[in-house]
């Protein structure tokens, strides 16, 4: 099975273990993983904050990128969600953009939607082992997806973790791209919650799969003094089936 | 005042007396404009007792509805969102047809409809009823139509003692605040405030039982009823095959305002309509449901027609005004689907923000996301730029929302219209083009994205936090950024990329 990596501009530059695991679970899981270099964004802040011209050129260069791939898979909820949510809407009065825009929102996938619903992965009979306790960070975007408990049923799977459920798990972790900058009171309240439920949680690990999330999330444990280590689920996983060398928690 | 324990619950107060006048223009939910968010939500957010209130009761409140819609709808529960969707987008499409169906029912019954383009001249037909019917003493349930075109101020100056008689909007009345939720109005207040406002204006000995402080509430409120010449509700729902007003309460408050006195008086937007009553009782089992989380509303009235001869009860005559009021304006395709709502207030309970700024901060009569979409409809976008802007797009609203508004997508679309109007500050239209253009090309992309990481590892370096190790993980951290970046250093650690990029491994491994 080919798979083109859509990497996302924020783990490229600044989670590149979580991509780097990415790859080694799909290639584990006989993938052939490639990289189109030419990708850069998927256009989503400058959607978000209603600069829409400059979103379709985002959104009609990732369309071209991928145009050749089976598969396009990315380690980011929020990403995935642009491309599914509003590609298409971006190209409503160009039916023929609009077409290949559907093509690339059938074919991509969240990075763990795709190991449940294409690769149907079963984490324990790969044998996938890692020890410590973990909760685990539901991001926003997922609801776009239609995704609920995916990462958790994978978390689950591997034998030796203790899960241990996140309270107020829906609630947003206030990141929402610049509206941590521009409204950094409302933001800085919501993170500071999150923050607290992980503490509740005595948790050594969180796993947080959006990088915006985890940026926001590990930024605020810092500052509030609460140590824990962050992973992304491809890296928790990556380390589970001995791909990447295990964090110690 | 001190109070005497001893002391009967009701003694103390008169029944007569009025309670305090209304505010006018109230500053709450009528600021001045342009209104910016950051002051009142920054206040909000360092209010650890506002936070515990608003915080505890939104979340309970969205944790019950999630429980009762499922455990009512099951897996039909997306069917029957759907369902609700598409009776509202219908109504809405086909509004001309039905509001006619309503008027011509309606009057049929005996009801006397009247149209009105804006808050100035729904008051002016209320107040010329009131005058007409000779009104000394008006009775009122709850109804947001009314905080929208600021009713009470007006009929109070004319010399009708108005009370408000749904609990929380009593206390809101009494206490001279303004109501913060659609459907829990005094959601951002306590005991204690209520039981000093009671203390204060009515003369009731300090309590902060609940059972008790209905009780005081309840004895003020009977007297009135008896007395009342004039009663004012709104309307949950308008039956266009009947010409029926549908109201629902939970305390009993708005049958007696309803039937009591002699005129009623209902003031309804012109989007509340539904075809028919089998399409109502679709609509009530959801607003029920992820309104407050009950089956049915203690109370659902179908009112349709004052009193026929052979009655016992009713009113005299019966008015609905229905209002327009920039709802033509939201009716236009791009926005139509906003008028769908049927004010749960679900979407309030489920927002993040709300739950941490309260609904003060959104300086207007209607809060929280929907709020965030109508109000700037309502009272012009350049006059409330931070409402579409003030949420980080996370969607618990558009999956709470029993007649699914995407609300998400229409604040981005709120925000494309603040850009293409220029209402968006020029430096930020600049530096977001400035950005997508860097974006655009691959060698530009590489290009801001190793100087960011230089700049960041630098100041790190320089600032000591920078972790040794791995080159793909260890980074370090930053706490003092300048510029639009000190928004997120204000409130916590910017951590910086590591070593090296995803890229510069791919390109390692000599992979094609």
């Amino acid at each position: 099975m080919k798979v083109s990596l859509f990497v996302t501009c924020l783990t490229d530059t600044f989670y590149p273990r979580t991509g780097i695991a990415v790859v080694k679970v799909l290639e584990r899981l006989g993938c052939a993983v490639d990289f189109p270099q030419a990708q850069t964004c998927c256009g989503q802040p400058m959607f978000n904050n209603g600069f829409t011209d400059e979103a379709r050129d985002l959104a009609r260069r990732m369309i071209e990128v991928f145009e050749d791939s089976e598969y396009v898979v990315t380690p980011s909820g929020s990403c995935c969600a642009m491309i599914h949510d509003y590609y298409p809407q971006l190209f409503k009065d160009d039916p023929a953009m609009a077409a290949r825009a559907k093509e690339l929102v059938e074919k991509t996938y969240e990075f763990y939607q795709f190991l449940l619903t294409v690769l149907k992965v079963d984490l324990k009979s790969l044998g996938a082992k890692w020890s410590g306790r973990v909760t685990y960070h539901y991001s926003c975007h997922l609801r776009g997806l239609g995704m609920t408990d995916e990462a958790v049923r994978l978390i689950r799977q591997i034998e030796g973790v203790e899960y241990v459920p996140l309270p107020k798990a829906e609630q947003c972790c206030g990141f929402g791209g610049t509206f941590a900058m521009k409204y950094p009171q409302i933001s800085g309240t919501l993170v500071r919650d999150k923050v607290a439920c992980i503490r509740d949680t005595r948790a050594a690990a969180v796993v947080s799969n959006d990088a915006g999330c985890t940026m926001n999330i590990s930024g605020s444990c810092r500052r509030e003094n609460h140590a824990v280590t962050f992973l992304s689920l491809a890296e928790i996983i990556a380390e589970s089936l001995g791909l990447m060398e295990a964090t110690a928690v | 005042m001190s109070s005497t324990p001893s002391q009967s619950r009701t003694s103390g107060h008169d029944a007569g007396k009025p309670v305090g006048l209304s505010v006018n223009g109230h500053d709450l939910l009528f600021p001045p404009l342009p209104y910016d968010i950051h002051a009142r939500a920054d206040k909000a957010t360092a209010d650890k007792q506002l936070l515990d209130f608003v915080h505890v009761a939104t979340y309970r409140k969205d944790v019950t509805r999630k429980q009762v819609t499922s455990a009512a709808f099951g897996d039909r529960h997306g069917a029957f969102r759907d369902l609700g969707a598409a009776i509202k987008q219908h109504t809405l499409d086909h509004l001309d047809h039905y509001l006619e169906q309503f008027v011509d029912n309606a009057t049929a019954a005996g009801v006397k409809v009247h149209f009105a383009q804006n808050a100035e001249q729904a008051n002016a037909i209320c107040l010329d009823i009131a005058r007409r019917a000779g009104a000394k003493l008006c009775v009122k349930s709850k109804s947001m139509v009314t905080e929208e075109t600021q009713l009470l101020p007006q009929l109070e100056a004319m010399g009708v003692e108005t009370v408000e008689t749904d609990l929380g909007e009593f206390i809101i009345q009494l206490d001279h605040d303004a109501p913060s939720h659609i459907v829990t109005p005094m959601i951002h207040k306590n005991r204690q405030s209520v039981a000093r406002a009671f203390e204060r204006e009515l003369g009731a000995p300090y309590t902060e039982d609940p059972q008790e402080l209905t009780q005081i509430a309840r004895a003020h409120l009977r007297e009135k009823y008896r007395r009342a010449d004039l009663g004012i509700s709104g309307g949950n729902f308008l039956v266009a095959e009947t010409g029926s007003v549908v109201i629902c309460t939970n305390e009993g408050n708005g049958r007696f305002c309803t039937s009591a006195p002699r005129v009623h008086v209902a003031f309804v937007g012109i989007e509340k309509l539904v075809p028919t009553l089998e399409h109502l009782g679709v609509m009530l089992k959801l607003l029920a449901r992820t309104s407050t989380g009950q089956p049915l509303t203690v109370y659902t009235h179908v009112m349709t027609g004052p009193r026929r001869a052979h009655e016992h009860g009713g009113p005299d005559e019966m008015h609905v005004i229905l209002l327009d009021n920039g709802r033509t304006e939201i009716l236009k395709p791009e926005t139509r689907e906003m008028l769908r709502c049927i004010r749960c207030g679900a979407c309030l309970n489920a927002c993040p923000v709300y739950r941490k700024v309260g609904g003060h901060s959104y300086g207007a009569v209607y809060s929280g996301p929907i709020g965030a979409l109508i109000t700037p409809m309502f009272r012009g976008l350049a006059n409330y730029p931070d409402l579409p802007n003030a949420s980080s797009l996370c969607g618990a609203c558009y999956e709470a929302c029993p007649v699914k508004i995407n609300i998400p997508k229409y604040l981005i679309q709120l925000r494309a219209e603040m850009v293409s109007r220029r209402i968006t500050k020029w430096s930020d239209r600049m530096m977001y083009r400035m950005w997508a253009r860097s974006l655009g090309r691959g060698w530009t992309y590489r290009l801001g994205g190793w100087a960011q990481k230089l700049f960041f590892r630098w100041q790190a370096r320089v600032a000591g936090t920078l972790e040794s190790g791995d080159p793909y993980r260890a980074r370090g951290w930053l706490n003092d950024l300048p510029g639009a970046a000190g928004g997120w250093t204000s409130q916590r650690d910017m951590p910086t990329p590591p070593a090296r990029s995803f890229r510069q491994w791919w390109d390692e491994q000599n992979r094609p």
